[in-house]
């Protein structure tokens, strides 16, 4: 059933009414995502152009939709409260489009929200390929297949998807991270869920530089994933240290966050490592051809 | 900066030395003609090293204050950390605190545990990181569950572990749960002390401090704003801002291939296409998601506006950055009468791909099909 997202997750939108939230609600819908409703405080009781229900409160909409998927597209000095309202109304898995939530904030939710898998936020989401789509990604890219991807990227996501659809390999779920310094799942959490799923034949891990992510999931590859084909790739190879770039946590501090370690890190665990994106393709096949 | 730190110390009952911040020698000359004594002339600078950048001064009367205090007023500090330098516009006059111990005390946040995490050690005065790769174990930490708090065993644990000197422990659970309760308050990255003196009379006091805040937080605090425009402006964030981008969207760098891409992740990805290619990226700059003709249109001019860019690579993967807006943004862009015209390759692909390749062709432009193809040919041109 890929992770995290099938064709019956029912799905919310927190700020469906904004310019973001109803353009995006649009294109999810088109995509085949089942949205169920979506909450605007104050707007209770309308509907969208499409359709769709709006709530006064996340309780409300998942009292009357049963939804069990949230996409939050509240400005930052509220999305940790939007956090909190979800969580409260027992949404399973929140998606967190957000950019520019204070670290301070994130701390507390992920001290607080135990049972309630947050992707994100600064994030572009997830997709289930063929199945449904929870996040500002183009759909068009993306291919139903067995390849699972989890990337801490937007853009540089696409890039690769696009590649790995041109050469034929499809997408079991492709899983946007986020780019903040404290994000809900990481690397590690992604590579527990794809390491059980029967529907995912390999895995491709797009980080970059900043944090020790990428460390911790090689480490965690060396020890639970030794029958599923791992490729990695790191952006941001040439960057400078000091400079942050672009990504609230894409940053060299000291000896931390570099390349260099990364690049180790999965070498060590037996992960090959592409120099650029357009040799990923060419590795997955080459692991999947390997006998386990 | 320290003096400001040091407010926020107070607020929250961290003993500081006696002290006065000053902006002219005269005020200095006054205030040690009030307060006779030996006086430390602290600069206030944000970078570190000051101390062996000639930042920091005695004096024990007024004129040897006024006279030590013209020396360091606009004085440019460096140090091989700091090249470039900081020019002093401040300072701190501090009693001469008779130091019998140092520690080193900070709060962080460890994004892997994703909890703040305390840093202790009793060998304060020195480079943390140094101490921590020489000699690890004279370090001590604690991760504490935001969901909790800070409670004082936290520091009567840390305080044994580090195995500092009688003298801190008394006064060490409140220093520590102060500083806690100032990192929560304010959102900071990193709050520090270091160093934390036990002076011969058996005071603990913040010898030193060191504050971090996070700009997504600042909104909380309107009266912290003012920190950062007293701080030196970082010349590639000034620029950003004025450009209509985000803060950390555009950074210079030291190659001569100016670069524009859509996305933090492509922005990185790009830089990387053109060293693979044997070139050296000029600039990272990302437009972010969405962006309109205007937007690229001002980038394009920040670019070209760095006189080593040979050439540039726009490099664009529309997702809800939409083709036809960048396509018309960089046909505007080369239409200005003023600007600076450097060899160009463009790669347009996704969201409405068809129409800004059709705003190209109309302008005589041919985009490449791939990243790694358009990095090559940037790099050839760059070459001439």
């Amino acid at each position: 059933m890929a992770i995290y997202l099938d064709k019956n997750s029912k799905v919310l939108v927190q700020g469906i009414t904004g310019r973001e939230g109803l353009f995006h609600t649009q294109r999810m819908i088109a995509y085949g995502t089942q949205i169920v409703g979506g909450v605007t405080p104050g707007k209770g009781g309308t509907r969208i152009d499409t359709g769709n229900p709006v709530f006064d409160t996340v309780k409300d909409c998942v009292d009357a939709t049963g939804a069990t998927h949230t996409i939050i597209f509240v400005p930052p000095p509220y999305a940790a409260d939007a956090l909190f309202e979800a969580y409260d109304a027992g949404i399973s898995l929140a998606v967190c489009i957000t950019e520019g939530i204070p670290a301070h904030d994130m701390l507390k939710v992920v001290a607080t929200t135990h049972g309630m898998r947050i992707i994100g936020p600064n994030c572009p989401g997830l997709v289930s390929p063929g199945k449904s789509l929870v996040g500002i990604m183009p759909g068009h890219v993306f291919r139903p297949g067995r390849i699972g991807l989890i990337s801490r990227s937007g853009t540089l996501t696409y890039e690769i998807v696009d590649l790995l659809s041109k050469a034929g390999l499809g997408q079991s779920t492709c899983v946007g991270i986020g780019g903040d310094p404290i994000i809900g799942t990481t690397f590690v959490d992604c590579l527990r869920s794809f390491a059980t799923d029967s529907e995912t034949d390999a895995v491709v891990v797009c980080g970059e530089i900043g944090g020790s992510d990428e460390e911790d999931a090689a480490a965690f590859i060396a020890e639970h994933l030794p029958n599923k084909p791992v490729v990695a790739f790191i952006g941001g190879r040439s960057a400078p240290s000091g400079k942050r770039l672009g990504h609230a946590g894409a940053i060299i501090s000291g000896n931390t966050g570099t390349p260099q370690s990364k690049v180790k890190a999965f070498e060590a665990a037996g992960v090959p490592v592409a120099e650029r994106p357009s040799q990923i393709p060419m590795l997955v096949k080459e692991r999947l051809a390997v006998p386990a | 900066m320290e003096y400001q730190g040091k407010e926020l110390f107070r607020g929250v009952g961290i003993p500081t030395p006696r002290g006065v911040f000053v902006r002219s020698p005269d005020d200095v000359a006054a205030f040690i003609a009030e307060n006779p004594g030996a006086w430390v002339l602290k600069s206030q600078v944000l970078m570190g090293g000051r101390g062996k950048a000639g930042g920091i001064k005695f004096a024990s009367s007024p004129d040897e204050g006024r006279e030590l205090a013209r020396e360091l007023i606009g004085k440019v500090l460096r140090n091989e950390q700091n090249p470039d330098g900081e020019e002093v516009k401040s300072l701190l006059v501090e009693e001469k605190v008779a130091i019998a111990s140092e520690a080193y005390v900070s709060i962080t946040i460890d994004r892997a545990a994703k909890k703040p995490v305390v840093i202790v050690t009793a060998q304060g005065g020195m480079d943390v990181e140094e101490v921590a790769a020489h000699d690890p174990d004279a370090i001590s930490k604690y991760w504490i569950d935001a969901a909790i708090g800070f409670e004082p065993f936290i520091a009567r644990r840390l305080a044994f572990a580090a195995k500092l000197p009688t003298g801190f422990q008394r006064a060490f659970p409140s220093i520590l749960g102060g500083l806690y309760a100032m990192f929560m308050e304010y959102g900071a990255n990193l709050v520090e002390i270091n160093p934390l003196v036990l002076s011969e009379d058996g005071r603990v006091i913040a010898s030193d401090a060191k504050v971090d805040l996070d700009d997504n937080g600042l909104y909380k605090h309107p009266e912290l704003k003012a920190w950062k425009n007293e701080a030196p402006a970082d010349e590639d964030q000034a620029a950003a801002l004025a450009t209509g981008l985000g803060i950390s969207n555009y950074a210079k760098l030291d190659g001569n291939i100016g670069i524009i891409a859509n996305g933090a992740g492509l922005g990185m990805g790009t830089m990387d296409a053109v060293r693979n290619a044997g070139g050296a990226a000029a600039n990272f700059l990302d437009i972010g998601g969405g962006a309109q003709a205007e937007l690229v249109k001002k980038s394009y001019n920040l670019v070209v506006g760095d006189p080593k860019v040979k050439a540039m690579f726009i490099n664009i993967f529309g997702g809800i950055t939409r083709g036809d807006q960048v396509a018309k943004g960089i046909v505007e862009a080369l239409a200005g009468d003023d600007v600076r015209k450097v060899p160009l390759v463009v790669r347009l692909t996704g969201t409405n791909e068809k129409e800004g390749r059709e705003i190209l062709a109309g302008a005589g432009m041919n985009p490449v099909e791939t990243m790694d193809e358009g990095a090559r040919r940037a790099v050839e041109l760059a070459r001439g």
